[in-house]
């Protein structure tokens, strides 16, 4: 599969992280669909299959994050997710996924910062989509 | 979490011997899990023997008989209720008593299933109930967890200036690498987003220099005579501009003199929040009604606005620090959540309170009640 066949579904309820993140991946060469919040994306996805997601962690409520990522894998277990977050860089406090206790309950794939880089952010969905990054 | 609780409470045999003969090797798998979970069944053949068991060994599912030789199921399911314990209770009856059923059902009953039932019906309900049990625990985990990072001030206040930081920088960098292209036009949605976000700072900062009033200086408090009917004109007016903007219509009521003993700057600041958030959760057109009165020794001030009104369960929340309420109304409008945590500090220090009244859609009433004599520490 191609980049351009590809289309990453992005939620986030800050605008401007929201369109500055979509034309980023859009950079990659992918395709995006946008959702401003836990309950547009919820929506969303009952028409549309993502081949990945991307998702905010504190939406709505601060668990918005999980409880989508859970509907998101229950519909398609196969789609891959990202939970993008500030949390653990501010609180120190991170949502471990390597914790057994969390990782029963917790589906996302990856647990990337914010903040991060654009190449390292590529490297992540490339290789969540087994895509080499090398066309 | 693999195993779940469930108790009979039914008086014949067969049901419960049924019950546990058919979830006994009965499994829900559930893909946002690790492990399949399955079912412990007890059984009791009377209410009374149930509660005692509910006392000792609180199951996660109840499935009650309600016709039953002692109390009735309809007296179990009002005892959890009034014992709030955390069980999802499912009646069981026979068709002819499903009038009963609903009854129960707005009682508190999660289901029903009707008697006599096949292995597949009780299947089915107990997957249904599984994984809503599940989810209610996911939940009540993500709270917990929520609870440990719910925040220290400073973790959120960290949070909250580098969201706008990160959206400026995203920004610059955009602009820097010319990624909209060569045309400057094509960067004015962006600087509006960066200034925007560079005014909800500079909000931010404004209510933080108020809080740090509020909460290091009593030493520097300024007790005097303060004309009330005076602050909250001089308040009105520096807002009015926002409200021409929004097209709300500000009015003031109050009959001179009203007059408190209290910091005029703190006065303010809460005239300034109440009357910002009436104009600024409005509606195009709304009205802002700002109503002074003394009332039993105390003074009341009230505002009144036409807007987006909020919940109950908002109400309980607002007044907490960087609280905001994140709905399709409130979607657009930029704010720190500062402001009513202030107003609340301030208005304890003159040993008054706040009442809410308010319901969405329905617009919203903030009332200040201030005692007059009390004196003030
Ligand atoms: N008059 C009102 N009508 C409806 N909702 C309100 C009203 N006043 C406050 N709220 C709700 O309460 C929340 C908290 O209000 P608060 O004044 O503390 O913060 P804010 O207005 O978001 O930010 P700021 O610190 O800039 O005032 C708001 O985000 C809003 O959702
Ligand atoms: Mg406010």
């Amino acid at each position: 599969m191609k980049p351009e066949n590809i289309t990453i579904l992005i939620v986030d309820d800050d605008q401007d992280y929201l369109f500055q993140l979509q034309a980023k991946v859009r950079q990659f060469g992918f395709n995006t669909i946008t959702a401003d919040g836990q309950r547009e994306a919820e929506r969303l996805i009952e028409k549309v299959k993502p081949d990945l997601a991307i998702v905010d962690l504190m939406m709505e409520k601060e668990d918005s994050g999980f409880i989508l990522c859970y509907k998101i894998k229950k519909k398609y277990p196969d789609v891959p997710i990202i939970i993008a977050t500030g949390v653990a860089a501010e609180t120190g406090i991170a949502f471990d996924i390597h914790d057994e206790s969390n990782r029963q309950w917790i589906k996302a794939d990856r647990f990337l910062e914010k903040g991060i880089r654009s190449e390292l952010l590529k490297e992540e969905i490339f290789k969540l989509l087994s895509l080499t990054t090398k066309e | 979490m693999s195993i779940l609780k469930i108790l009979v409470v039914d008086d014949e045999p067969g049901i419960r011997s049924g019950v546990t003969r058919i979830l006994r090797n009965f499994r829900v798998d559930y893909p946002f899990m690790e492990e399949p979970i399955e079912f412990e069944v007890m059984e009791a053949p009377t209410g009374e023997a149930g509660i005692t068991i509910i006392e000792t060994n609180i199951p996660d599912i109840l499935l009650l008989d309600n016709k039953l030789p002692g109390i009735q199921g309809i007296e179990v399911l009002e005892y959890i209720k009034k014992k709030k314990k955390d069980i999802i209770v499912v009646m069981i009856t026979s068709y002819a008593s499903l009038e009963l059923a609903v009854k129960a059902t707005s009682d508190g009953a999660y289901d029903f299933i009707p008697k006599p039932f096949t292995p597949q019906e009780l299947k089915s309900s107990i997957e249904n109930i599984t994984k809503r049990v599940f989810l209610k625990k996911m939940t009540n985990k993500l709270q917990d967890a929520g609870k440990k990072i719910r925040f220290t001030f400073l973790s959120i206040l960290s949070h909250e200036l580098k969201a706008p930081l990160n959206a400026i920088e995203g920004y610059l960098k955009m602009t820097k690498e010319r990624q909209l292209g060569p045309n400057l036009e094509d960067y004015d949605g962006i600087i509006d987003r960066s200034l925007d976000r560079i005014r909800g700072m500079r909000n931010l900062i404004l209510d933080l220099l108020d809080l740090t009033r509020v909460e290091s200086g009593k030493a520097k408090r300024n007790m005097a005579d303060v004309d009330l009917l005076k602050v909250a004109r001089t308040a009105i007016d520096t807002m009015r501009p926002y409200a021409i903007q929004r097209e709300v219509d500000i009015e003031l009521q109050g009959v001179a003199p009203l007059i408190l003993q209290a910091d005029e700057e703190e006065i303010e600041i809460i005239f300034n929040n109440l009357v910002s958030n009436a104009i600024k959760y409005n509606k195009e057109g709304g009205t802002v009604a700002c109503n002074i009165h003394k009332n039993e020794g105390c003074m009341i001030i009230q505002v009144e606005d036409s807007g987006i009104g909020m919940s109950q369960n908002d109400i309980e929340k607002i007044f907490d620090d960087f609280v905001r309420i994140k709905n399709e109304d409130t979607k657009n409008i930029s704010g720190s959540g500062l402001g009513l945590s202030i107003v609340k500090k301030l208005v304890d220090n003159y040993s008054g309170k706040i009442e809410v009244t308010s319901a969405p859609g329905q617009g919203s009433i903030f009332k200040v009640i201030i005692p007059i004599n009390q004196p003030c520490l």
